[in-house]
């Protein structure tokens, strides 16, 4: 049957049909609904990951095994599971082993643009770009095959346009692979006697590989009517396809290793040859280094962000389409905001009023706590880096400046832990807000170990996070309640002064999360008793916004009562539901 | 229908955008089109500016619409129809829901709301503004905004009603297909003559 399938849910589809029996991530837009999406098949076992690098770890663990395994996440997620990946390039593989990474042109929703494919030629091992969804499900099969029959693990290369968008696809059937475990340390035990002999397999695997991408059909030739040329993957071939139907395409399905050969043959058979690539001048350089020169390249499509069919046309021809409605003034702009309710926002509300400390922030809804009206963040690098980063700030101002630190519960458990541990070794003078939302807000609420649920939502052992931070040595570590805004004012200007690693957990389930049930008491603003000095705006709460004096949509006010608290004039009332 | 059609499907974060993209995307591909949709996820779940790409044609192959090649902009809020009125091609056609949800930088008084209105006649598009509230109440839940839109748009597309319903049908959790499939005819009873201004 045909129908429309979203890139992530493809690939899903994917590993169902080939046979995969192990899945494992750590959420990160643009990748988190693939393992969602596999959660839905029950032959599958899935789970979230601490973070990247546990998550291809268990991959690794199971295609060993001999059962075919997926490990999926956003490309800066790559960088905390390089480590495992350099090595797992030597071992090898048993069943097949694939990778998916998403890569963000455009920075939707993430703190840099890097290009995996850079990573990936690093480590030695394959790439497979889809270009849509049908693709998704094609290249998932093919990439295990590919894994088994070179014994490497293999990369699916993803973009956001690819992930997120929705094309029509054909399902197929699943098909089971199992392989059998055998011991073999020469394989699987890096230790360097036995590693120097497998960095010559890597090697000999590459030049294989280069053989392999000659042949096979992901890479092709589209014939073209016209004599303009291009060399595409991924979503750029679209962009390609659709500004110039009539062009010659080589569109390349596997990124690495190349297929010299094929590339230097539909070169020389045009005066010049546009390279087309997302991001870093990948496919450019390479090329270019099988000393091919007729290729055009970065010098007119840009390095940063997204391109587009017309973008291209633009910069090849110089065409620049005509914009009929254009409007001159500025059109304020909608930037984030934390939801009606977040608790976050108490928090972030408390630490705007705190001068002459710097907050290290993370990666995670209260991210957002850096944009007005909060501007309550000094720093925000990646996940776990905010209580490292507060670390190093108290130690190189002597602790003549409070540092404070703002980690979500779910970036706590992926990389602040040992951050906190290092602290406290390093006898450090911090306090840590551990914003305790039981659940990964950002990416659509997922659950983590300090939740208590799986991924399919089953019970199961509740990471203790105020006794964790006792135990690692933390001075001073309790609960707070982040909607008592006056309370933890006070409790957070005493803290300052006390030595040690203070921990703060600030405990509200999210409020959007349908597993927790809030009483809601409405509220609304007493026309006769406000006196209009527009404080509980400051809130930058959605559900509040100024007519005359400040009102509030009954529609979205989720009844937290913070509003409430902050007005001195009694002016905001409940009203029961 | 013709050949293709583009459409861009803007709002604010939780409105609603992707169900309304999916359910169109399953109408044109049963009518038999290539269909793709793009969407955008993550920081702008959280309150932001959202837009959704509809594209279907006999082949289509990027996901994305580009400046001044939409055929129609579908608004679920005033302020965002002005906000990707840079992508409507010129004999194309805006339909926006009159609802107002100002931002932040509105709410704390550092940038005034536009008058949408008054800058959408100036441009000379063309356009169906609709009274989305007094919609909304018929339907009796403020949250089926998109499909009361859904039934305004179907008037526009030579697609037949049915596919539309059944579209419907297939993408919401059956315990509110009711009341959508309600919204869905209270947009559909919208008089164009009326709103077209
Ligand atoms: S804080 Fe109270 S008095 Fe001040 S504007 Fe808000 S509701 Fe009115
Ligand atoms: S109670 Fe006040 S702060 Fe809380 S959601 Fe409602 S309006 Fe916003």
């Amino acid at each position: 049957m045909r129908r429309l399938m979203l890139g992530n849910q493809a690939v899903a589809r994917g590993c169902f049909e080939a046979g995969v029996k192990v899945a494992t991530a750590y959420p990160g837009t643009p990748s988190t609904e693939i393992t969602e999406y596999i959660s839905n098949y029950n032959e599958i076992y899935c789970e979230w990951a601490p973070n990247e690098k546990v998550a291809l770890e268990v991959a690794i663990g199971a295609s060993i095994y001999g059962k075919r395994a997926i490990c999926s996440m956003k490309h800066v997620g790559l960088n905390v599971a390089a480590d495992p990946l350099f090595t797992v390039s030597y071992t090898g593989v048993n069943a097949g082993l694939l990778i998916a990474v998403a890569d963000d042109p455009g920075m939707h929703s993430s703190q840099n643009e890097q290009d995996t494919r850079n990573i990936a030629k690093a480590a030695k091992v394959p790439v497979l770009e889809p270009a849509d969804s049908q693709e998704c499900i094609d290249f998932v099969k093919k990439g295990f095959e590919i894994s088994e029959k070179y014994d490497t693990p293999v990369i699916l290369r993803l973009t956001t346009r690819v992930s997120h968008s929705q094309s029509v696809v054909k399902e197929g059937i699943r098909e089971e692979v199992d392989y059998e475990y055998k011991k073999d340390i020469q394989k699987y035990v890096m230790m360097p006697a036995m590693a120097r002999k497998r960095h010559e397999v890597v090697e000999k695997r590459l030049n294989d590989l280069r053989e392999f991408a000659e042949g096979t059909d992901l890479n092709r030739i589209e014939e073209g009517k016209t004599n303009l040329a291009f060399i595409a993957a991924g979503i750029a071939y679209q962009y390609v396809k659709e500004a110039y139907p009539d062009a010659w395409v080589l569109k390349l399905g596997m990124v690495w290793p190349l297929p010299k050969k094929l590339i230097m043959d539909f070169c020389s058979r045009f005066e010049k040859v546009y390279i087309v690539e997302e991001l870093d001048p990948f496919l450019e350089e390479n090329i270019k280094a099988m000393g091919i020169a007729n290729i055009v390249g970065k010098e007119v499509f840009k390095l940063t962000g997204e391109y587009s069919p017309s973008f291209i046309k633009s910069a090849v021809e110089k065409i620049y389409t005509e914009i009929p409605y254009s409007i001159a003034q500025q059109i304020p702009p909608r930037l984030p905001v934390l939801c009606p309710g977040c608790p976050h926002r108490g928090i972030f509300y408390t630490l705007s009023k705190i001068k002459d400390i710097i907050i290290t922030g993370d990666i995670g809804c209260y991210t957002l706590g850096a944009l007005s009206p909060f501007n309550a963040m000094d720093t925000c690098v990646c996940m776990g880096a905010s209580v490292g980063m507060a670390h190093g700030i108290s130690k190189a101002s002597n602790n003549g400046k409070k540092a404070v630190a703002v980690i979500g519960d779910s970036t706590f458990v992926h990389s602040g832990i040992t951050g906190i541990i290092d602290a406290v070794y390093n006898k450090s003078d911090i306090i840590v807000l551990i914003l305790g939302n039981s659940t990964t807000g950002m990416t659509g609420h997922q659950d983590h170990p300090a939740t208590g649920y799986t991924i399919r939502g089953e019970e199961t052992y509740k990471l203790d996070l105020l006794n964790l931070c006792k135990t690692i040595g933390c001075s001073v570590v309790e609960e707070i309640n982040p909607y008592n805004i006056n309370e933890n004012l006070n409790k957070i200007n005493e803290l300052l002064k006390v030595p040690g690693v203070k921990v703060l957990i600030a405990k509200a389930p999210c409020r959007l999360h349908k597993r927790y049930k809030y009483t809601t008491l409405k509220r609304y603003v007493d026309k006769t008793k406000c006196k209009n000095c527009k404080l509980c705006l400051s809130l930058g709460c959605p559900a509040l916004s100024l007519k005359d004096i400040p009102v509030i949509d009954q529609n979205l006010c989720l009844g937290c009562g913070m509003c409430e608290s902050v007005c001195r004039f009694g002016a905001i009332n409940s009203v029961k539901e | 229908m013709k050949e293709s059609v583009n459409i861009l499907i803007v709002g604010v974060g939780g409105q609603g955008n992707i169900l309304f993209s999916k359910i169109l995307g399953d109408v044109f591909l049963n009518t038999g089109y290539d269909v793709k949709i793009s969407e955008v996820h993550g920081m702008a779940q959280r309150g932001g500016s959202v837009v959704t790409y509809v594209k279907a044609g006999r082949k289509v192959f990027s996901p994305l619409i580009d400046k001044a090649e939409a055929d129609y902009i579908i608004a679920f809020e005033k302020l965002e129809a002005l906000r990707w009125i840079e992508f409507l091609k010129k004999e194309g056609f805006l339909i926006y829901s009159d609802y107002e949800i100002p931002p932040i930088g509105v709410i704390t008084g550092m940038y005034e709301y536009p008058d949408v209105d008054k800058i959408v006649k100036q441009l000379g598009v063309k356009f169906c503004k609709i009274d989305i509230l007094s919609l909304l109440s018929k339907a009796g839940n403020p949250r089926v905004q998109n499909t009361v839109m859904l039934g305004v748009f179907s008037k526009f597309m030579e697609i037949e009603e049915n596919f539309f319903k059944k579209a419907i049908e297939n993408n919401v959790r059956s315990e509110f297909v009711e009341i959508n499939l309600r919204a869905f005819e209270i947009g559909r009873s919208v008089d164009l003559g009326e709103v077209r201004i």
